[in-house]
Parts: structure tokens; C-alpha cells; sequence
């Protein structure tokens, strides 16, 4: 447990100093929904109708942002040989980068979700419910990730085949967030199953995750 | 305490680095390994290290900690130095110390002031030089007690100073019980050593 504790406290402290990624994801966030009302026109209904599905498509992009130098820097400085090498297994140390990394992107993205809905004419009761889909939804993304980060270690420029290879695996996530929020806003189909089903792949990514991504560093060592 | 090796092998990208490497180490003995460049020698350490697999032969440590494996009873001090440049100095080695298992609060200046970097403690990492991450990486080893060491080229970057520290760090583990696995190619500074050279076969 000590361990487990250290390696997410230090990793929340790399991400909020200089260098660490922390707010990067959720500046991209912020701009990639405040760009999307230009390309899209003034119409104030289609911007509430679609709205939704921006926030979590911006999201889903934001949450990859900061994801591909998550295990490649520990590679590059040889502190992953050291992770290796302690009583507590990988896969819970991968646990505890990925809470990390979760708390330090993730989080702030759902933070400031409500006061963007002022940009997509979307009400703030409709944004906190947007922002609840989120929070059940983006640890699905960030654990997703984790497989993709690990595959991308040993790659130098591994952000965009991270990209490639986790994407389409978020696909379940997306509809489910997405159907989500929109049940919530518009109705009139009922907003639990799909929420119910988005906690689902949150809570099945959260365990196949990490064992995905450690059996994938174990591989990298050879 | 006793680690030994018998008939190892490994493989590597389908070719053989190195085969039917046998030695052991004793409590408070040393083994050097030698040889030339592209011979083994880090792949060997690795391989104790539990960072790559053994593709045939034994390697077991007996009459340590009943349920540890060799990995979590080593210490491994490679060439890169795992020193975060964006935590202080304190904060790097407290990081290590309570994830490879040290007593929770120990205090960490004995071993900052074991390796001379007592007074850079607050100081954050980037603006260390080699040697002083190389020190800050050996007072890991300091502040978690570990039996076996596997050190690969621990003077490189070491001015002569550091390397006597470092002579006197292995010392005190050897007389502790401590043993150390090291690969080198000239004098690290231990007294009495075994020799293992590879590459001869």
C-alpha cells in the first residue's frame, strides 16, 4: 500500500511541475469546443442538439493527449526496470499511474465542463448531467489507454499509433456517453441503461486494463 | 545467504548472448564480470535483475526472505539513473525508498550524507551533473536494505572521491552479509572479488 500510494503521489506531482501534462489536456479541451461553434454557424438548436457529442468527442481526444509519454519516460530514465523490481505487482503499479493520470488530465476536463455548455447553448442542470457522463465514462478511456501507452514505449513517436490503436477501442465508450448525456437533455429514451452500461465498461477497463498493459511492458523487456 | 547459477542462458532476438554461465556468491563475497563490449555483461545483470527471461538453466538465491523473489531482494543500479529532473533531490530518493520497501518515515539524510549530497537535498534533480544523479541513484541502495546488488559500471561518471565513497558503501554491505554482482571493466574498488569473464566460450 505504501508503494502503491508513492508511485501515485509522485506521479500527480511529475504532471503538475514543470514539464508534466496535467492542464495540457484540459486547455486543448476547452479550445477544441470553444473552436467548434465557428465551423458549425450560429444555429443555436443544432448547437444544443449536437453539443453533447462534442463535449465527449473532445474528451476522448484530450484524454489521449497526455497518454503516450506515460510509461516512455519511466522506459527512457530507467525507472521502469526499478518498478519492475518491487514486492507489489505491475499491474498495480500501473493501477496507481493510471489513477494518476486520471486525476491530473481527466478530472479537470469534467471540471470545467459545465461553463462550457454557455458556448453550445446547452443549460447548466443539461451540463452537469453531460459532466456526470463524463465522470462515469473518461476512467474507461484513461485504462483503455494505458494498453496503448505501454505498447508505445519502446516506439519513439508512438503518440500517433496510440492514437490508431486506442481509438477504435473507445467506440463503445462513446456511444454509451454520448446516448447518455443525450437521454438526459432530450429524453425520451430512459437515461439509466446507457449509464448503467458506461459505468460497466468503466469498471471492466479498470481491471482488464492494467493486467493488458503490464503483460505488454513484462513483453517490452525482452 | 547464497546465489547461484547454474548452466544460464540467454536469448535475445533469437541469438544466443550468453551460455551455460555457472557461478555462486556468498554472503558478504563479490563477483566481477568481464569481458568485452557486446559479451553479456549487462544482459547477465538483467537477467538477475528478473528484466529479461532466462532461456534455460537456474538461477535461485537461498536463505534470504522466505517468500521474496531474487528481484525484490536486489538492487539494480544500471546505466540510467531513474532520477525524476522535476523533484528535488529528497523527493526523488524518498519516492524510491517507500516503493522498493523501506520503513514508512525513515529519514533519508543518512543516506543523502552517505553519497555527499546532504547539503543539495532541496535542490531539484535537473540541476544535478552525471555524477551527482549517479550518487543519487547509488543512495537508493543505501536507504533500502537489499541483500544482493547488481551493480553495472558503478564508477562511470564518479569522480575519485565518489568512487572511494562507493568502494566504502560496498564494504559495509559485504560486512553486513551483503554480496554484489558487478560488471565492470577496471578496478571499482573492491578488496577481494571472484571473477566471472564472458564471452569466452
Amino acid at each position: 500500500m505504501t508503494a502503491f500510494l508513492a508511485l501515485l503521489t509522485r506521479d500527480m506531482r511529475l504532471a503538475v511541475r514543470v514539464g508534466g501534462g496535467a492542464l495540457i489536456g484540459a486547455l486543448f479541451y476547452l479550445i477544441v469546443v470553444v473552436m467548434m461553434p465557428f465551423a458549425i454557424g450560429p444555429d443555436l438548436n443544432l448547437l444544443g442538439r449536437i453539443g453533447p457529442a462534442i463535449l465527449w468527442l473532445g474528451a476522448l481526444l484530450a484524454s489521449l493527449l497526455a497518454l503516450d509519454r506515460l510509461f516512455a519516460t519511466d522506459n527512457d530514465d530507467g525507472s521502469l526496470d526499478l518498478l519492475m523490481m518491487s514486492a507489489m505487482p505491475l499491474e498495480l503499479a500501473v493501477v496507481a499511474k493510471g489513477i494518476a493520470h486520471w486525476l491530473t488530465t481527466a478530472l479537470p476536463l469534467i471540471v470545467i465542463t459545465p461553463v462550457l455548455g454557455l458556448m453550445l447553448n446547452v443549460d447548466l442542470p443539461a451540463m452537469g448531467w453531460v459532466a456526470l457522463t463524463l465522470l462515469a465514462g473518461t476512467p474507461a478511456l484513461t485504462f483503455i489507454g494505458l494498453i496503448g501507452a505501454a505498447l508505445s514505449v519502446a516506439l519513439r513517436r508512438g503518440g500517433l499509433l496510440l492514437a490508431i490503436l486506442v481509438l477504435p477501442l473507445t467506440i463503445p465508450v462513446l456511444i454509451f456517453g454520448v446516448s447518455a448525456a443525450n437521454a438526459a437533455i432530450v429524453g425520451p429514451a430512459p437515461f439509466g441503461p446507457p449509464f448503467t452500461i458506461l459505468c460497466a465498461l468503466s469498471l471492466a477497463s479498470l481491471v482488464l486494463g492494467p493486467f493488458a498493459a503490464a503483460a505488454v511492458l513484462r513483453q517490452g523487456q525482452e | 545467504m547464497q546465489l547461484r547459477s547454474e548452466n544460464l542462458t540467454c536469448e535475445r532476438g533469437g541469438r544466443t548472448v550468453f551460455a551455460g554461465v555457472n557461478f555462486t556468491v556468498d554472503s558478504g563475497a563479490a563477483l566481477v564480470v568481464t569481458g568485452r563490449n557486446g559479451a553479456g555483461k549487462s544482459t547477465l545483470l538483467r537477467v538477475l535483475a528478473g528484466l529479461l527471461r532466462i532461456a534455460s538453466g537456474r538461477l535461485e538465491l537461498t536463505g534470504g526472505a522466505n517468500e521474496a523473489t531474487l528481484p525484490e531482494q536486489a538492487h539494480y543500479l544500471g546505466h540510467l539513473d531513474a532520477v525524476k529532473p522535476s523533484l528535488s533531490v529528497r523527493e526523488n530518493l524518498t519516492f524510491w525508498a517507500s516503493y522498493l520497501g523501506a520503513p514508512h518515515g525513515a529519514p533519508m539524510d543518512p543516506a543523502l550524507d552517505a553519497v555527499g549530497l546532504g547539503h543539495l537535498a532541496d535542490l531539484p534533480a535537473a540541476y544535478l551533473s552525471a555524477g551527482q544523479k549517479r550518487r543519487l541513484s547509488i543512495a537508493r541502495l543505501v536507504a533500502v536494505k537489499r541483500p544482493v546488488w547488481l551493480l553495472d559500471e558503478p564508477t562511470s561518471a564518479l569522480d575519485s572521491q565518489s568512487q572511494d565513497r562507493l568502494a566504502a558503501l560496498m564494504a559495509d554491505h559485504r560486512a553486513t552479509g551483503g554480496m554484489i554482482v558487478a560488471a565492470a571493466h577496471g578496478p571499482i574498488g573492491l578488496e577481494s572479488f571472484s571473477e566471472l569473464k564472458m564471452g569466452q566460450s
